[in-house]
């Protein structure tokens, strides 16, 4: 019995089907990416309790007040949001020990050992009236403060960036850093303000 | 003695274009997974402010987006004094119906996630950073009200 050869189907064709494929997806599609600063807002309180004020120690609060024209003051002090990392940061390392500045608790980290973490917690409060580009740029300068201290530790510790440890070790260093922002309600300077 | 006939014309031969096509899918499949749909079109002005520290968002499928920002049309709902809208899914929404529509929207994102991805549900705040912190104060507010915790403020990468 004699083989047939089965004809060549002409494909050309499919390459310009896929093409309209490419396109439309070109067309529906974008590429910018979702980014931006991640949060944890804190769990809904029970109805009808008033948020009992936690009994911290005065020198372990870095009180941050934003104001309706975007001026921020740090525990009374008028400052530029540029020297808020620097603030922060000295906030929560204190590294000389200042009795103003908070106090530390030695506590075990598995993978570090014992690392005196701070107890630091940063009250953030914000006007009504305060931008919304003001307030991520606080939160910027927050996150890069225990951004550094976090790589800092990271490179004393393991030798290596905080974005380049595995998450074990990033773990530790989360641990050993802690992100404390405690976000008052807002005052509205429009309405006579609660201060 | 001519064993071989020679032709007159030379003929090009044929090009298979078989796997042009692969390689065009190639390029499609690429592009299919590093891009995402473009969703709803956009109803309101979004700027979003510059910031520096900002991370990359694992899952795309796992964000869901609250735009605030300024109308584009004067046809949208706004929320008073008139100069901010809120936009969910497709729609801006009317001040009065702004906490019931939160919820709503909260409810239908979480409902359309598998039970285990509901707790990684991020709801990106995408907010023009000319707007006024009282409308994402108020909106931060229903979310914590009705437990969808993971935020995220949008921002875009400046250089230092």
């Amino acid at each position: 019995m004699s083989t047939r050869k089965t004809p060549g189907l002409n494909t050309g064709a499919s390459a310009d089907i896929s093409f309209l494929l490419l396109t439309f997806f070109l067309l529906t599609s974008s590429i910018n990416t979702e980014q931006g600063i991640p949060r944890k807002l804190p769990p809904p309180k029970a109805d009808d309790t008033e948020e009992v004020k936690a009994d911290i120690n005065k020198r372990n609060v870095l009180n941050v007040l934003v104001n309706y024209l975007d001026q921020i003051s740090v525990n009374g002090e008028v400052m530029p949001v540029s020297e808020l990392k620097d603030k922060a940061k000295e906030f929560f390392s204190n590294p000389t020990n200042d009795p103003s500045l908070p106090e530390k608790v030695n506590k075990p980290i598995e993978g570090i050992g014992d690392f005196a973490v701070s107890k630091g917690v940063v009250s953030l409060t914000n006007d009504q009236g305060t931008s919304y580009n003001m307030y991520v740029q606080v939160q910027n300068e927050l996150q890069r403060a225990v951004n550094e201290l976090r790589d800092e530790t990271s490179l004393q510790y393991f030798g290596k960036k905080y974005d380049a440890l595995d998450s074990a070790a990033q773990r530790a260093v989360t641990a050993a850093i802690p992100m404390s922002i405690s976000e008052a309600p807002p005052m509205d300077w429009s309405k006579g303000g609660a201060q | 003695m001519s064993r071989f006939k020679k032709n007159g014309k030379k003929e090009t031969p044929e090009l298979n274009m078989g796997s042009m096509s692969d390689i065009i899918f190639m390029f499609l499949f690429f592009f299919m997974v590093i891009t995402t749909m473009r969703e709803a079109s956009l109803k309101v002005h979004f700027t979003p402010p510059q910031a520096t520290e900002i991370q990359k968002l694992e899952k795309k499928s796992l964000v869901a987006n609250i735009y605030v920002g300024a109308p584009i049309s004067k046809n949208e709902n706004t929320l008073p004094p008139g100069e901010v809208s809120v936009q969910l899914n497709d729609q801006t929404i009317k001040a009065e119906e702004l906490v019931s529509d939160v919820r709503d929207f909260i409810g239908t994102e979480k409902e359309s996630r598998d039970a285990q991805d509901r707790d990684k549900l991020t709801f990106s705040l995408k907010v023009d950073k000319d707007v006024q912190m009282r409308y994402v104060n108020t909106i931060k507010q229903e979310l914590r009200k009705n437990n969808a915790l993971k935020i995220n403020y949008a921002a875009g990468k400046r250089a230092n």
